[in-house]
């Protein structure tokens, strides 16, 4: 069966949610392999939790270059297994850096690339995928025509699903071709211990109606209560009120959650590029006119600051 | 020694508009006015300040596209950029990432540069992944994604805010950077600026200034088949109610029956 290899996104010692996602839509096209790189002593656990979903062979390789440089030793290991194993499809997370890596894989191998896949599915011609584009206005279907398939995948894509496979552990030696960005230092970012935005099942959101800072308590409490991560609107980001890691829109994160809170949002463009592929958007905004009540399942016209402390009461009392 | 500086970029559909396609499946560029794209603001804006911290700095601005694309290029002198090159031709229609990214190294072997600075991604495809397949075909380091970016001797030198890590990098000239949105906010162009943007050279290429064959871009050298398209269906309107002092039990009703609690 063909070797479909999937780049093991992992953090903290620990396999990244979207890298599950992979594995399972890389069983729809053929048989999954891991790569693990620059994981350390975590190597042999994230190998087994990769051999749990599916992976019936683990490449892992290691060492200080995949940490200290930008980029291009990840894109020298990837590339030396497609040639090396004959690989039939390279998938890799949609990440900023996922698909710069995937983009020059691509290119190594002379192969086509489509990023930001929302669905996989095997076709006549080679994985056939779907791309949600234009704000997601539109669904345009692909394939690579030319080359070992190179695809990025969106986090949220698919629901991971345990298979248990081989697993079996097998140690690469990479030639560096170097040229990289050296990585001087790296200041971790302290945990909020909330989910991770782009990865998160359920998403609450607040904007430009939250008034300042100190507002996003209510959307915090809200979030919390739900399990939930907090995203933020450009207004309110580019207003100090919130980090930019947690702006969603089509110039920060593209979430697809299952359920997406917006909190004094009024739903311009350049947010619902960011949120519009959500399975089900709730929204909460004093104007009743504000553009977002158009994509909602469940619109209330009222003050966050009344509805959500409402809210996050009942849900405790649940 | 002249610090060579050049900006790579794109004529984009407004986001505003109702963007769509072609009867060829490629970006229909008639239906909606094209402008420069808001990401490469930051890209123009940071290469202005690193000519003006530099002694002896030139900012030559780069685009390859369709005879519009000179408006994205003119924007972009009037905010100071000293020059500009077009590369159009109209065997570059359909051309995919790879295929551009083939076109814009060529046309940048062509013009010199020791820093290439690129936005984050375009407004309209969004891959952001041109910056990278620059670097690989021009074989210099990449440093990408940058909130703050600076020059020193012969170093680039910048800051990554990731999801998980602020990282510093660095790497020595010549090398490609890309910046994002949160590096600085773009200049207004000046009514000076704008006058003075008409009289800057714009220089013309087309495939053979490049020597590249018509075949290896537009469509035919695009290694990527767009199958099918189709509009997605608008979302329809749910539920709208108006807090009477009970909204947020209702919204929990509505959450409880979705099984979210």
């Amino acid at each position: 069966m063909a070797e479909i290899l999937v780049l093991v996104d992992h953090a903290d010692g620990a396999v990244r949610k979207p890298a599950l996602e992979l594995l399972t839509l890389a069983r729809r096209i053929g048989e999954p392999s891991a790569v693990v790189l620059g994981a350390g002593e975590a190597a042999a656990s994230i190998a087994a939790t990769a051999g749990e979903y599916g992976a019936a062979t683990v490449y892992v390789a290691d060492g200080a270059e995949f940490t200290d440089q930008l980029v291009v030793p990840k894109v020298d290991a990837l590339t030396q297994l497609a040639k090396e194993k004959g690989a039939a499809a390279v998938l890799v997370t949609s990440s900023g850096e996922g698909k710069e890596i995937a983009a020059r894989v691509a290119l190594r191998l002379g192969s086509g690339l489509i990023t930001d896949a929302v669905e996989l599915e095997a076709g006549e011609n080679g994985p056939v995928a779907t791309q949600s584009v234009f704000a997601a206005s539109y669904q345009v279907r692909s394939t690579v025509s030319h080359g070992v398939p190179v695809i990025t995948v969106k986090p949220n894509s698919a629901a991971p699903e345990a298979a248990p496979a081989a697993g079996s552990v097998e140690n690469v030696a990479v030639a560096f071709t170097g040229n990289a960005a050296k990585v001087v230092s790296r200041t971790p970012r302290v945990s909020t211990g909330r989910p991770e935005l782009t990865e998160s099942a359920i998403v609450v959101s607040g904007g430009r109606g939250v008034g300042a800072a100190e507002g996003f308590a209510v959307v915090e409490k809200l979030a919390d209560s739900l399990g939930a991560a907090v995203g933020a609107s450009r207004a309110a980001v580019d207003a100090g009120w919130y980090p930019h890691a947690n702006q969603v829109g089509q110039t920060g994160k593209q979430v697809s959650p299952q359920l997406y809170v917006a909190a004094g949002i009024s739903g311009a463009i350049q947010h619902r590029a960011g949120m519009q592929t959500s399975k089900t958007i709730v929204a909460v905004n004093k104007d009743a006119e504000a553009p977002i009540f158009d994509l909602v399942d469940y619109g209330v016209v009222g003050d966050l600051f009344e509805v959500l402390p409402q809210l996050t009461d009942e849900i405790g009392a649940r | 020694m002249t610090l060579k500086i050049a900006v790579c970029v794109k004529y984009v559909p407004d986001a505003t508009g109702d963007r769509g396609f072609a009867d060829d499946l490629t970006t229909d560029r008639e239906a909606v006015d094209g402008l420069l794209s808001e990401l490469d603001e930051y890209a123009v804006e940071q290469a202005l300040r690193i000519s003006e911290e530099s002694d002896d700095a030139e900012v030559t601005v780069v685009t390859v596209g369709p005879d519009d694309a000179k408006d994205a290029l003119r924007k972009a002198l009037s905010m100071g950029a000293d020059k500009a090159v077009h590369v159009n031709d109209e065997d570059i229609h359909g051309s995919d990432v790879i295929a551009t990214s083939a076109i814009l190294a060529k046309a940048l072997e062509k013009t010199g540069f020791d820093l290439v600075v690129c936005g984050m991604a375009s407004t309209d495809g969004t891959m952001g992944v041109l910056p990278a397949l620059l670097a690989e075909r021009l074989n210099v380091p990449q440093v990408t994604l940058l909130s703050e970016v600076s020059v020193d001797g012969g170093t680039v030198k910048g800051r990554r805010d990731g999801d998980s890590a602020t990282e510093l990098l660095e790497a020595p000239l010549p090398a490609v950077v890309s910046v994002t949105d949160q590096s600085g906010e773009a200049r207004y162009p000046s009514f000076k600026g704008i006058m003075a943007a008409k009289k800057k050279p714009v220089e013309e290429l087309d495939l053979d200034d490049l020597d590249i064959d018509a075949d290896e871009v537009g469509l035919a050298g695009s290694w990527t088949l767009v199958d099918a398209v189709a509009a997605r269906p608008a979302r329809t309107q749910g539920t709208i109610v108006t807090d009477e002092g009970d909204g947020g039990k209702q919204l929990a009703a509505f959450l409880a029956t979705q099984k979210f609690i």
